[in-house]
């Protein structure tokens, strides 16, 4: 039976009906709100490229059901800035050029947002430790941790968030 | 001058170049962006030829109605081979604009120049420039190779880091892939996978698979091929994932977890050839040593599923698809549709970086086989994560014996590389069947074996020449047929495992005759590039003397087991030179810390995309030395997740240093896959120096490293 479920998504609010509530949040994300920047990499909660935030906290989206996200709020990758107003984490990828495929970016991105948001300067190893969640299969990890190091030392000397 | 073999395939320049958007260079390149930064050096190659500002090129790529067949985008051929066509095509259309400028201007073509597409005459403006001569000059003709390309002295944009004109959009979430199209009228489709060619489908509850996708879907079965189709993916998936639980198949075979090891190769059914030198003279009584090396098989374990879309219209089937060859595909889908190739179009659209042969091509033959029985219907395919575990050809496992006659300073005058493999040559463009023409009605026939032929840098034998200066080499190759899973190319081919044995082979030999590995090396290599990478790379590591402070320290905490490896090739014997020293911890496990590489790729059209290539290409071999294998004695008969099939995290990464080594040279060195073998070879080296044991097995996991410390 279908049902509508109320939330926010970077910033906006959004009714969704939807056949279940047990549709994952990536699937509401990606085919109903077309938000295609959050990916699909495996529907098992293991590699964190559908990594959203939800009230600030990143969750892998595949595995969370539209209904545990009514009334809350949803940060994607689209949210976080766009070409025009980048984040500093996105700036600082394109500085490095801290990519391959980039199908991995998304969630990374994510990941990041959020260590720094709780730790606004974070070591190196933390750093590595906070997207041990994110896999990357092309080997651009060290670009990657220093393009995180790079927006944190942005952010502190006061960036925007 | 000669043509470059691609040009001369694909002769005509209007197949490459097109002025018709004013302001506007259209350039068209058979090569497509798998991660690699190819799209971005292509224009930067352009538009240094052209002389015309990078922003002014709209680059198509990988499509059967426009762009030139240039094959697979594989094989670290893109530059060497794809990128000196596509120069050699914009110096002669550069020339005919020039020649027709000439005539208008009544003035010497020498007297002329372009910048930024306008032409000058005497360094003065004219009224002329690309757009405006472009009616009359008649690009429908085919390239004569009379043009020489600039003087690399005159280069200003290749050989300059330029930023890769994909990653923005990859950035700010925009619709970079392929599983971000959506087109009117899309279906969502997954297919239920037959178990292996031969399996005879059985009952399948449709009632069951219906209840399971709690939504409407809807079921397209032919022969032993069945999918699920709907227009709600969670519907269409839900479906899939319950699917196997309702439905019989008879005749499924497993592999065995005997198959699992390389070493089962050894007594199977071979195709044997001999490459090289005649068979050594025993007679010598000289030393001699041998050595037996292993891998097992791996997954290409892109960071997502196969996905593709198709659209059957009117008698045309569009496909797009993240594959690397859009002509080989065609042609492929041709004969399983029984369809005419001129009634079909393939065009490459972005997906997870693939390393080689994965499922792309058997997702776009799923998606064209629905579209084909749904005409009027978009069909978007996604194979599931455990089904890109289970489906996707693998690399295959490797034996590599290696034997060689010793002079009496312990060096080799005598060897032999004696390989066992199956095919690392799966792909559809050469001869091997798609997933979904075995399980349709009348299946072809299973395809003869072979592997990738020497001239194009050989499959199992790619590599197994060692590089050193050695009276008499050769190569024993043992093509074994019969595989446990299906086996394809994966970055660096056979390269890996053979040059994990030639190079741990040279260090025991070095250790053998009591001398440095690297002053060993030196000592029989005249190659005055491979020389250079190898002691650019032993400066970059402090080789020695850092070693030395690793002994100090070790002294001083006896549990410290630390050590320092090399490994050198020059991939393919004629692409890039690359020598990666590692440094390492061994506690239980590897942990690395360091690693530096030098490498030498000829002319570089964009350094920082060499160097994230050469650095991704490290850490790629770290994963499989250290983690990877598919394993077949798991509860799941194979690798079906993450889980299953762990890799490299960020945390297990070391810091890498890398340095591309001056070369005057026209000529780009193929570098995607050049760092594969050393670092594995590296690896084992350091391993061996930092325990004082060799493990010539493939992975060096935990377990292994444990049982050899405890045997």
């Amino acid at each position: 039976m279908s049902q509508t479920v109320a939330f926010t998504v970077n910033g906006r609010e959004v009714k969704v009906v939807v056949p279940h509530d047990d549709v994952p949040l990536l699937d509401v994300l990606r085919n109903h709100l077309c938000l295609t920047g959050t990916r699909f990499g495996c529907g098992l909660e293991q590699c964190g490229c559908c990594i959203v935030l939800i009230d600030d906290v990143p969750v892998k989206s595949c595995g969370r059901s539209i209904a545990s996200v009514a009334g809350r709020s949803v940060t994607t990758i689209e949210g976080l800035g766009t070409p025009e107003q980048p984040h500093p984490l996105q700036l600082a990828f394109l500085e490095e050029q801290a990519g391959q495929c980039g199908y991995c970016l998304s969630g990374i991105l994510i990941s990041a947002k959020a260590l720094l948001d709780r730790n606004p300067a974070p070591t190196r190893t933390e750093i590595a430790s906070a997207l041990d969640d994110n896999l990357c299969r092309c080997g651009t990890h060290n670009r990657i941790l220093r393009a995180v190091e790079k927006a944190a030392a942005r952010l502190r000397e006061g960036g925007r968030a | 001058m000669t043509l470059p073999a691609v040009l001369a395939d694909n002769p005509r320049l209007d197949r490459w170049l097109d002025f018709a958007t004013p302001e506007r260079v259209e350039l068209a390149t058979g090569r497509v962006e798998l991660g690699q930064g190819v799209l971005t050096a292509m224009t930067q190659i352009a538009a240094e030829e052209l002389d015309v500002a990078i922003e002014r090129i709209i680059l198509h790529s990988g499509d059967t109605d426009r762009t030139p067949n240039e094959g697979y985008t594989a094989g670290s051929q893109s530059m060497q081979a794809g990128g000196i066509a596509l120069r050699a095509a914009c110096a002669e259309v550069r020339a005919l604009f020039l020649d027709e400028a000439g005539r208008r201007l009544g003035c010497a073509v020498a007297e002329l120049a372009v910048r930024d597409g306008r032409i000058l005459h005497k360094g003065a403006e004219t009224p002329w420039d690309y757009w405006s001569l472009a009616p009359s000059v008649n690009l429908m003709r085919e390239a004569t190779g009379t043009a020489p390309p600039k003087p690399r002295t005159d280069y200003a944009i290749v050989g300059r880091n330029a930023a890769r004109i994909d990653l923005p959009g990859k950035l700010f979430g925009a619709a970079a892939f392929v599983h971000d199209m959506t087109l009117d009228e899309m279906a969502h489709a997954r297919v239920v996978r037959q178990p292996n060619r031969g399996a005879t489908l059985g009952a399948v509850d449709e009632a069951a698979i219906r209840r399971a996708a709690r939504g409407p879907i809807a079921l397209v079965r032919d022969g032993n091929f069945l999918a699920i189709v709907g227009d709600d993916e969670t519907a269409v998936e839900a479906a899939a994932a319950a699917a196997a639980g309702h439905v019989a198949w008879i005749g499924v075979e497993r592999p065995s977890a005997l198959q699992q090891e390389a070493s089962w190769l050894v007594q199977r059914p071979s195709i044997d050839r001999v490459i090289g030198a005649p068979a050594p003279d025993s007679a010598h009584g000289q030393q001699s040593y041998e050595a037996t090396y292993t891998r097992g098989h791996l997954a290409h374990a892109s960071i997502a599923p196969s996905c593709a879309l198709a659209l059957y219209r009117d008698g045309h089937l569009t496909v797009w698809t993240h594959c690397q060859g859009v002509y080989p595909l065609r042609a492929a889908l041709s004969r399983m549709l029984k369809l005419d190739a001129s009634a079909i179009s393939v065009r490459h659209v972005q997906g997870p970086g693939c390393y080689g042969h994965n499922g792309a091509d058997d997702a776009a033959a799923d998606a064209a086989a629905i579209a084909l029985r749904m005409p009027g219907r978009s069909i978007r395919l996604r194979w599931r994560r455990q089904e890109e575990f289970a489906f996707e050809p693998v690399s295959p496992a490797m034996v590599v014996k290696v034997r060689a006659t010793l002079d009496a300073s312990g060096h080799p005058v005598d060897w032999t590389t004696e390989i066992w493999s199956g095919t690392h040559q799966g792909r559809p463009g050469g001869g091997a069947t798609l997933l979904a023409a075995e399980a349709l009605p009348n299946p072809p026939p299973i395809p003869a074996p072979t592997d990738v032929p020497e001239a194009a840098g050989g499959g199992a034998t790619r590599n197994g020449e060692p590089l050193y200066d050695i009276p008499a080499k050769r190569i024993v190759h043992h093509l074994v047929p019969e595989t446990p899973r299906r086996t394809s190319a994966l970055r660096s081919l056979g390269a890996m495992p053979n040059v994990f044995a030639l190079e741990s082979f040279i260090d025991e030999l070095a250790e053998r005759a009591k001398q440095d590995p690297i002053e060993f090396r030196l000592a029989q290599l005249s190659d005055q590039r491979a020389r250079r990478v190898i002691e650019r790379a032993a400066a970059m590591a402090n080789w020695g003397k850092s070693e030395g402070r690793a002994n100090r320290e070790r002294a001083q905490r006896a549990q410290s087991n630390r050590g320092m490896g090399i490994g050198f090739s020059q991939y393919k014997n004629r692409a890039a030179y690359a020598a990666v020293i590692v440094e390492l911890e061994v506690e239980e496990s590897i942990r690395l810390l360091h690693a530096w590489c030098a490498a030498d790729a000829g002319l570089v059209v964009n350094p920082d995309a060499v160097i994230n290539q050469l650095e991704g290409g490290i850490i790629q071999s770290a994963s499989w030395v250290l983690k990877e294998q598919v394993r077949f004695d798991n509860e799941s008969g194979g690798p079906i997740d993450w889980e299953t099939y762990p890799v490299l995290r960020f945390s297990e990464v070391p810091e890498i240093a890398i340095e591309l080594i001056p070369s005057d040279s026209d000529l780009p060195l193929g570098v995607g896959e050049a760092t594969a073998g050393p670092t594995a070879a590296a690896i084992g080296n350091a391993l061996s120096r930092a325990l004082g044991i060799r493990i010539r097995d493939l992975p060096l996991t935990r377990e292994r490293i444990m049982a050899r410390l405890l045997a």
